[in-house]
């Protein structure tokens, strides 16, 4: 039997999530098929189709299915889900929405933010904000999944594009409308797929001082992040939280400025190859993490290292 | 309009959580229990809906253990008119717990069931997208406002890219996040008050739902821990070493 992956897309392309998605169906063993479901979304399952191992895309396009209502996709992935061993979608907020309302139309109880697979049956998940780590087996005919972002390696493009299938869909009737939304528009890489994050805390002080973050991260193309104290204060937008409720990273580099490191906070980045603290109180827990500690004021702090690295750099 | 809000009772979230010696499970014995704070915001976000004339009554419901009970006397603290406790000592599901609310939603006719995204426990994220499936209502998840006029909720929802607002037809699930209010401390008087409040119990069988799970656990663990590395003198070293050592730069 073949895998489902949900892709998660924005018409014109697929995001990287759905590559991660892809990438822990391959571990699988088995056909990968991607559904793509949208409206105008053709270039998206061209996308999908060019992305390694993917065996087949089924490509719905109906006016019904913009914005990725899961009230309108769930329905979607339900019906198809009997024809599959799994069906995967990216622990996103995309994912999150859509998969658990699939499971329950197709009666299955779904395992969510999965970061290994032990076996077709059986899967490891993070609980407690990432305190433990459960190892779960699931008796349901279909494996239904949601895959944690950074858990998996995304795949690469592939040589030859699978073919795209499209398929009918009944037209979506729901009682949910898009009525608008406010996209952080930002020129930096996207924080869960960024090789580099600058992330502030509290201990930036104010939404002005934040800003200050912005200039190491565009002299390292980094993303910026947030801790959930920063986010709250109003220092910092709320899609930019890392901690375990909100976006969790695992960048090559992880610089922390002024987080203290509260256990939902590590949660979010602790699985980051190179981390780096800043903090003035050196019994920050932030440093029981941290490759490079470095306890100074985060003012005095930036502009030094913003000048060493372009030091570091300039011989490259 | 009648509001629903289910309710967990979990670890406290300032209890760090400990992994038991034999692999089972997280270590609960004379552990500080609380209400999920997810779950606080949104018997927040219920009471407010009711102190503003959009609700005429707010029932608080758990699934749980014999104690799930003391977590509904918390809500009815809070403000919540009553309670229904549907007792059941061992661990339920999302779908099941889905299903339970789905019976407990119809059998009142709720107008709106409010709850919270995720359980601090499982972090599963499921059982409100799961209950608005059964129910067949719309659903506004992860959700920093919420406004009720003319038949219909307006959500704005935290998506990964910033936020998004969807409009709801009545009836309607909205799972709450971290934004949306600052939940109230119920004083004194209120908690002695909760107490007299109704709270009834209930079986799973009452409501026509088998809580046998489908899933097991077959070991919990500690994660991998990260070693504390060193400490260097001056953001000068710390670039050279990013750059020379580690190769990050």
């Amino acid at each position: 039997m073949a895998v489902l992956v949900l892709a998660e897309h924005d018409g014109a392309s697929v995001r990287p999530s759905t590559a991660v998605a892809v990438a822990a169906a391959t571990d699988l063993g088995a056909d990968i098929h991607v559904l793509v479901a949208g409206a105008d979304c053709a270039a998206a399952a061209q996308a999908a189709a060019g992305l390694s191992g993917v065996a087949r895309v089924l490509h719905a396009d109906e006016p019904g299915l913009a914005h990725g209502l899961a009230e309108a996709l769930a329905p979607i992935v339900a019906r198809l889900a009997p024809d599959y061993s799994h069906v995967l979608a990216p622990a996103t907020t995309f994912g999150k929405n859509v998969m658990p309302r699939a499971a329950a139309l197709a009666d299955i109880q779904m395992i969510s933010d999965i970061s290994g697979i032990e076996a077709a049956d059986t899967f490891r998940r993070p609980i407690y904000a990432g305190n433990a780590i459960a190892t779960v087996q699931t008796d349901e005919p279909v494996k239904m999944l949601t895959v944690r972002t950074t858990a998996f390696e995304p795949v690469p493009a592939a040589e030859a594009s699978a073919p795209v299938e499209a398929i009918d869909v009944a037209p979506a009737t729901h009682g949910a409308a898009f009525e608008g939304h406010e996209l952080t528009v930002s020129s930096r890489p996207e924080l869960t797929t960024a090789g580099v994050v600058v992330s502030g805390g509290r201990g930036l002080g104010s939404k002005e001082n934040f800003a200050l973050l912005d200039t190491l991260a565009d002299r390292l193309g980094a993303a910026v992040g947030a801790s959930r104290a920063a986010v709250d204060a109003g220092y910092a937008p709320n899609d930019s939280q890392v901690g375990q409720t909100g976006k969790v990273v695992a960048p090559a580099l992880y610089i922390a400025v002024g987080i203290s490191g509260a256990i939902q906070h590590l949660a979010g980045m602790k699985d980051s190859k190179v981390i780096v603290a800043i903090n003035k109180d050196e019994d920050a827990p932030i440093f029981q993490v941290a490759d490079y500690g470095l306890v100074a004021d985060l003012f005095d702090a930036l502009p030094e290292l913003e000048g060493a690295l372009h030091k570091a750099k300039a011989p490259a | 309009m009648k509001v629903l809000v289910p309710v967990k009772r979990v670890l406290d979230a300032y209890v760090r959580p400990r992994v038991k010696s034999d692999g089972t499970g997280v270590e609960l014995a004379n552990a500080k229990m609380s209400m999920n704070p997810f779950c606080e915001i949104a018997v927040e976000a219920a009471i407010r809906l009711k102190e503003a004339g959009t609700a005429e009554e707010v029932v608080a419901v758990s699934i749980g253990g014999a104690k799930a009970s003391e977590t509904l006397r918390t809500a009815l603290a809070m403000g919540a008119d009553r309670a229904v406790h549907v007792l059941h000592e061992a661990e339920v599901e999302p779908l099941a717990v889905a299903k339970l609310l789905a019976a407990l939603a119809r059998r009142e006719a709720a107008g709106l069931v409010v709850m919270g995204k995720q359980a601090i426990d499982g972090d599963n994220n499921q059982t409100g997208q799961m209950l608005a499936a059964l129910l067949d209502w719309p659903q506004g998840t992860f959700a920093s406002g919420l406004e009720i006029a003319d038949g219909s909720a307006l959500v704005t929802r935290e998506v990964d890219g910033g936020l998004e607002r969807v409009r709801l037809a009545l009836p309607a699930v909205v799972t709450v996040d971290l934004r949306l209010n600052e939940p109230r401390y119920a004083p004194l008087p209120a908690i002695m008050k909760a107490k007299k409040k109704p709270l009834d119990t209930l079986a799973p069988g009452d409501l026509g739902v088998d809580p046998a799970a489908r899933t097991r656990v077959v070991q919990v663990e500690e994660p991998p821990a990260r070693q504390a590395g060193v400490k260097v003198a001056t953001a000068t070293e710390l670039a050279e070493r990013l750059h020379a050592e580690a190769g990050v730069i």
